[in-house]
Parts: C-alpha cells; structure tokens; sequence
C-alpha cells in the first residue's frame, strides 16, 4: 500500500474517528464529506468506542495472499454503541463461536504486513468479550 | 423514446478457454452477433469489461476491440460495473438507440480471467477497499456475511443454499455453452470444501473466461435483420451503499429491488408478468436474496420456493434456465449480455431442452459487487 494512502486513513483505522449528522444524528465510519442519509454537511466528529456487537460474521477459509497464514479466521460487521458499523476480522477466539450478538472489544492490533519492503498495517480487530471480563 | 429490439446474439463458450485473449473472445462473440442479423455495419459498440487493467493487464478496450472486429472508426466505449458490466452495456446500448442518437449498436461484454491473475484479489477490488478488504474479507466472504444474516433473519437453512446450487447445475446440464454441464447432488455441496462459512465452493460460481454481444436496432428497422426480434421493453438501474456496513439490512439487496422497480413502472408491468428470468447467482445466496428482492416470492420465502421447485423448469417462474453464474459460468464482464442471450431464446423458442413454453416476457438481473448496483432488462416478444 503506498504510504500516502496509509497515512490519510491513519484518524480513522488508529484513533477510531467517524462523523455524526448535526441533523439526521447518523453515526458513519469513516467520517464523509456529506450524510449518507439526508446530504447534510459538516459532520461532526466523534471517536467511536472500543466495543460493538457482531450484526453478522463469517469464517473465512480461502484467505487473500496477505493472510493465508491466518485462515481460518472469523470476520464481522459489528454495530458500535454510538451505531457505527465496521468490518473487523475477530481474534482470539474459535471463530465458530462467533455469531449475531456476540459481544466483542475493539483493540489495536497489526491487520498485516506486506511483502517485498511494503508497511506494517495497523487498525482495530475484535475480540470476545466473555462473561466476568467486560 | 423510440422503442428498441435485440435483433442479433452471440457468445463463445463460457469455461477456461486457454487458447483463446481477451480479443479472441471479444471478436468471437461479436461476429456471431453480426451475423445472427446479417449486419455488417455499426454505429456504435458497447464493451462490458470489468478489469482487463487487472486481469490482463489491458485497459482502453473500446478501440481495440472496435480494430479487431474491422470496426475503426466506430464510436467504442468499455463499461465499468463490476460484475454488472454487461448489464450497464446493455443499458447504454438502449439508450443510445432509444434516443434516436444511433441505429446499430453493439452491447457486448468480455472478461478473460483465467490469465495467470490473483483472480480473489481483483474480484475483491470490487469492494470497499478501505473498509473491508484491508482488513481481510475476501468477496464469498461478504456474501457469506449476507447469508448469515439472512440465515438469522429469516430461518433460510443449509439445504435452501445447496437448492439453490442443484437446480442451477441441473439448468446447465442442458447448455451446451456451459462451463459445468454436470448435475449435483445436495449432498456433494454440502460436502464441498468450505470457502467462508456457510458458503462452500459448489455454492460459488466458477473462474471463467467467456465473451457475449447482442445487435440492437430501432423496433422499426428490426424485421430487416430478423423475423424474431425481441423487444427491449424496460430497463432500470440503481446503486446502494457500497460496504455492507453501510446499509441497514444486510440480508436485502436494496439496488435490486429499487432496480426492478424502476424497469416494473417503464414497462408497465409487475413481477406477475414474467414467465422466465435469468438472475446474479454468483453465489447460492445471492439468488435467494435477488429472487426476494425482485418480488418473485415473499421477503424470506426465496430458500422455501427454490425447495418446493417453482423456480426450476417446469416451475411457477424457471430461474437462471442457462444455468445462472453457477453452472454457465461467470466470466463477469460478459455475464450480463449473456443473461441477455438466454432469454432472447427463450422468446425467441431456441432454447432446446431448456425451452419455458409459452415464454413471452422475460427478465435479466445483473450486479455488481456486494449489491452496489444492480441493473434489470425487461424482454418481450414481438
């Protein structure tokens, strides 16, 4: 990935910032220019916090080159308290157990590293939140 | 508007076609179109193509094409959406036509994809790239996603997918331009090696290199190429959110629904109306999802339907009668022209063993992506 691209997209994948509609209150991640839903500009910007519910999730077993070493491994879209949606792989778990409602936390971790002298990729994966630990 | 017709059609095989380039298969295609109607003159062409850049290395497809058909000169323009590239073709074609701004237009749709290319990597580029794909979701992984959800949502089970996947193959058994022409059981699905849960290889449609054209003209000038013309009666496109996290159901294809809607409301028809229809199964969910989406069965109802046989020849509505993405194949820039070519058989009666009787209006859906767009022809007999 070239690094430029890497760097404009470091205040969303590093420090979680989405933007809330100052007036149809739509949470979107990353944050726009324009509100998905009403076209309402300047969107305020709102840090997301680190925990969700998984909406629905998946097992990937043929993996993208860049993570084959990982396959099996689950992947989410899990819906944030303020209402924001992403896409996270889910870590440290049986990726199994992972299903509608699973309750997970959001950490910084390396997402992957590129070969022949590309950047180490950091962002957010989930991870399960089991009962006594929250 | 004038009203236009498809007068002409032509496609190679569809399946790994070592021997032949992206050009080869273009030309093939587009000289069976030609001379299905007898044409030898364009003023226009259309080239579905989604990723000649990535799959070949070959962008600017319109002149190239346009040169080795013999056609320099003529106006050519490739057409960019995914794997709804055919069906924006097609689209374009009509309008062109309908407008009144040309007479011939080539629609065609071309893909080479078994070329030596990271074929995951460049489907997955019809994803979000900063959103999804960096973090590792390859494209059955997003649809497995959706049938997930739908799963939840709906109670669609297991053997509602691999339905999806035996009908489609039973369809394809019988076209002679298809990749696979084999039945499958239910149990050789589910037994099938696990590609993102719950979707399993014979629940994804194949890598296939493939090219296909049609001829269309004014309806006024259409019995100078053809005594079958089909009549082009609608068409409607629509986009959506591009990443799943975007929209609020993931298990509904919003494009798709507000795509047929538009082409219901220009021809003046509802889903009642159509007696045959080839739709996006690039996955078994993806025609559950397409079917409900389209209003052929109730929200939720689509795995139930395919089960009791109403989509399958012989059925209330015969789905994907070619065979669908799964069966024929899914050379993407191509598959929305050869959606096309299926029915204008079917209308046209030359579809052999694959014939619905009596078909007189039928139906083409093609998308892109997750469900970013969706584009849907409506073809009637004249």
């Amino acid at each position: 990935m070239p690094s430029p691209r890497y760097w404009r997209e470091i205040p969303a994948r590093f420090r979680l910032e989405a933007g809330r509609c100052p007036s149809c209150g739509k949470v979107v991640y990353p944050t726009r220019t324009l509100c998905p839903d009403c076209r309402t500009e300047g969107l305020e910007p709102v840090t997301l916090s680190r925990r969700g519910r998984v909406v629905t999730s998946t097992v990937i077993h043929v993996a993208p080159t860049e993570f084959q070493m990982e396959a099996p491994y689950a992947m989410a879209l899990i819906e944030t308290p303020e209402g924001a949606r992403l896409m996270v792989q889910v870590a440290d778990c049986d990726p199994g157990e992972i299903g509608p409602g699973t309750e997970v936390a959001l950490e910084f971790r390396r997402i992957r590293r590129e070969g022949h002298g590309g950047i180490l990729c950091y962002g957010h994966k989930a991870v399960p939140v089991r009962p006594g630990t929250a | 508007m004038r009203e236009v017709a498809i007068v002409g059609a032509g496609m190679t095989p569809f399946g790994e076609l070592w021997e032949s380039s992206l050009r080869d298969l273009f030309v093939d295609a587009a000289l069976a179109a030609l001379r299905d109607a007898g044409a030898d003159r364009l003023d226009g062409i259309y080239v579905g193509n989604m990723s000649g850049g990535q799959f070949v290395g070959q962008e600017h497809v319109g002149p190239l094409m346009a040169d080795h058909l013999g056609m320099r000169g003529v106006p050519s323009t490739r057409v960019e959406s995914a794997c709804a590239s055919g069906g924006a073709a097609l689209r374009a074609a009509f309008f062109e036509v309908a407008s009144g701004a040309s007479d011939l237009v080539l629609a065609s749709g071309v893909e080479k994809m078994n070329d030596g290319a990271d074929v995951t990597a460049v489907l997955a580029s019809a994803a979000d790239q900063e959103g999804e794909v960096y973090h590792g979701v390859t494209f059955p992984g997003l649809y497995a996603l959706i049938a997930r959800a739908h799963m939840a949502t709906h109670g669609t089970t297991l053997e509602d997918l691999a339905a999806v996947s035996v009908k489609n193959h039973a369809h394809g058994a019988l076209n002679p331009k298809a990749q696979f022409r084999q039945k499958v059981t239910v149990e050789q699905v589910m037994g099938s090696s696990m590609v993102a849960d719950p979707l399993r290889l014979l629940h994804c449609s194949p890598v296939s290199d493939g090219a296909a054209a049609v001829l269309l003209c004014p309806l006024s000038r259409a019995r100078e190429f053809t005594e079958r013309p089909v009549k082009i009666r609608a068409s409607g496109m629509a986009t959506s959110a591009m990443a799943l996290a975007d929209r609020k159901d993931p298990a509904w294809l919003d494009a798709v629904n507000l795509a047929a809607t538009r082409a219901y409301e220009m021809a003046r028809l509802g889903p009642q109306d159509i007696h045959v229809a080839e739709v996006h199964d690039c996955f078994a969910i993806a025609e559950l999802c397409v079917l409900e989406a389209l209003c052929f069965t109730e929200r939720g109802r689509a795995g139930e339907a395919t089960r009791a046989g109403v989509t399958s020849l012989g059925g209330r509505i015969p789905i994907n009668t070619s065979g669908g993405l799964k069966s024929k194949g899914h050379p993407v820039g191509a598959t929305g022209i050869a959606q096309a070519i299926e029915i204008v058989e079917q209308l046209r009666g030359e579809a052999g063993e694959r014939q619905v009787k009596g078909a007189a209006v039928g139906l083409t859906q093609n998308m892109g992506g997750s469900g970013a767009s969706s584009v849907v022809h409506i073809l009637e007999r004249v």
